[in-house]
């Protein structure tokens, strides 16, 4: 029920009714963004945007920066465990 | 697909396994986890996440399922709208075959109610404006993740002068149904794994209670495998180091503050109900919205008579004690003979969100079933080959 699936914004569609037009998985659909438009993002600054889309609305922005740094902590964790599987092997 | 497939790497999850497996061993006792939401449910079985974790580790699956928290009663008011002949009933497909006192909105469809399935609330305003001359009412459901949606809806409607158009509300509230969860003696938790989507509108602050006035660590998660694996870690390491804390797995989404704008809207359309019935949970104070008197106009429930009647469960169904965690699906007579998702007695069988129907459909009931938590044990044993976590 509270399924959200990450698009990117592509197109605004309707400046007046806050519609874009959401690449998902290539898959075009037009979704309602005005829960992630205010003063400091216009509809036509959204262009680009990662979004979370949920039964037809854009929900909030993907913060890249922060996802960059969990799949970086991942990629750290597996990294040190393959060193240390190495090591034990080794001896 | 990005932002997906990066999260089901199975390499990754391994990794964040074993550190889990480290610190089952630290703690030496077993622990049991609430997965809060209905996806998060959904997720470990499909993806197998408890098949891999340490046998000291219990999930227990929460309510946050709202197609499964939805009382009979308020099934047979939707349905009683939607049999009014100049009504077309729109809903998600979720609701479509949870059953009422004596039919479904699938069933009452093929007796001759137009009812249709619709994507986004939008989808129903936009067949209001193709049927002028019919009454248009959409069947709102949710968490605080769906309400902006309608409440949006319910605005732009409103903006645009569009009067056969309404909404039965039946959105519930997440803070409340964990309030009466955590009053209830018959739980006993170590700690919750938040739902990532609603917290993405009301933030993570509304959680400190669980901390502090209930000691009890909460982590809000995301969705994918490595999330559900990260935040049971993270959770871990809170009760190693004996913290109980608000912490956040899922920050590329979700903000301490939550959506204001979305807020906001929830504001807006909707007042808090002074109680609503929670299937297995029961009346609980406040944790219902309705539409405010400003928007009566769009209210369904002031539009049409309805029942308004309260219906008690099939005698047979232990939905209620499995929604609180009191039970395991196969501890309930009809499971899997009775009741199946062909043909549910009870909605946890119904939603792909329910607990009964992720253990009918994913299999798992062998192998969950014959789990016993005498000791600690940690295994190494790398992942199954195949593929684990991809579609």
């Amino acid at each position: 029920m509270c399924l959200g699936i990450p698009g990117q914004i592509i197109e605004i569609t309707n400046v007046n009714h806050k519609l874009a037009l959401v690449s998902i998985g290539g898959v075009k659909r037009e979704v309602n963004i005005a829960c992630i438009v205010d003063e400091q993002h216009p509809p036509e600054a959204c262009i680009g945007d990662w979004v979370l889309v949920h039964v037809g609305f854009a929900m909030n922005r993907i913060n890249e920066q922060e996802a960059a740094e969990t799949l970086q902590l991942f990629q750290e964790l597996a990294a040190a465990q393959a060193g240390i599987s190495t090591y034990t092997n080794s001896v | 697909m990005k932002y997906v497939d990066e999260f089901r790497e199975p390499e990754k999850a391994e990794a964040i396994r074993r550190e889990i497996a480290k610190l089952c061993h630290q703690l030496e006792k077993p622990i049991k986890i609430m997965e809060v939401c209905g996806g998060h449910t959904h997720s470990i079985f499909k993806y197998g996440i408890e098949e891999i974790l340490p046998q000291t580790i219990e999930l227990i699956h929460g309510p946050g399922c709202p197609v499964c928290v939805m009382p009979k009663g308020r099934l047979d008011d939707a349905i009683a709208i939607s049999q009014n002949h100049n009504v077309i009933f729109a809903t998600f497909g979720d609701a479509m075959r949870v059953p009422g006192s004596k039919t479904t909105l699938l069933q009452a469809r093929a007796q001759g109610a137009d009812i249709r399935m619709v994507y986004s609330p939008l989808d129903s305003l936009q067949i209001a404006k193709d049927n002028r001359d019919k009454q248009v009412v959409f069947f709102a459901l949710g968490f605080e993740t769906t309400a902006p949606s309608t409440a949006f809806t319910i605005l732009q409607a409103a903006a645009e002068g569009i009067h056969n158009f309404s909404m039965f509300s039946n959105h519930v509230l997440v803070i409340p149904a964990l309030k009466a969860l955590l009053d209830n003696p018959d739980l006993q938790l170590d700690g919750f794994v938040g739902p990532g989507h609603v917290s993405m509108v009301i933030g993570t602050d509304p959680y400190q209670f669980i901390s502090q006035q209930y000691n009890k660590p909460i982590v809000v998660s995301g969705f994918e495998p490595l999330d559900i694996l990260q935040s049971i870690w993270m959770l871990l390491q809170q009760l190693v180091e004996n913290r109980c804390e608000v912490e956040n797995q899922y920050n590329r989404i979700v903000e301490k503050s939550g959506n204001t704008v979305a807020l906001q809207a929830i504001n807006k359309v909707f007042t808090v109900r002074d109680s609503f019935d929670w299937r297995g949970l029961g009346d609980i104070p406040y944790s219902g919205l309705k539409i405010k008197p400003e928007y009566a106009q769009f209210d369904a429930e002031l539009k049409f008579t309805i029942p308004n009647l309260k219906v008690a469960d099939h005698k047979a169904c232990k939905c209620g004690e499995i929604l609180k965690g009191v039970l395991k699906p196969w501890e309930c007579k009809v499971f899997g003979t009775a009741c199946t998702p062909e043909t549910p007695i009870g909605t946890c069988m119904v939603s792909s969100e329910g607990a009964c129907a992720a253990y009918y459909k994913y299999g798992r009931l062998s192998t969950i079933a014959k789990r016993t938590i005498p000791k600690v044990t940690i295994t190494q044993e790398p992942l199954p080959a195949c593929g684990f976590f991809s579609d």
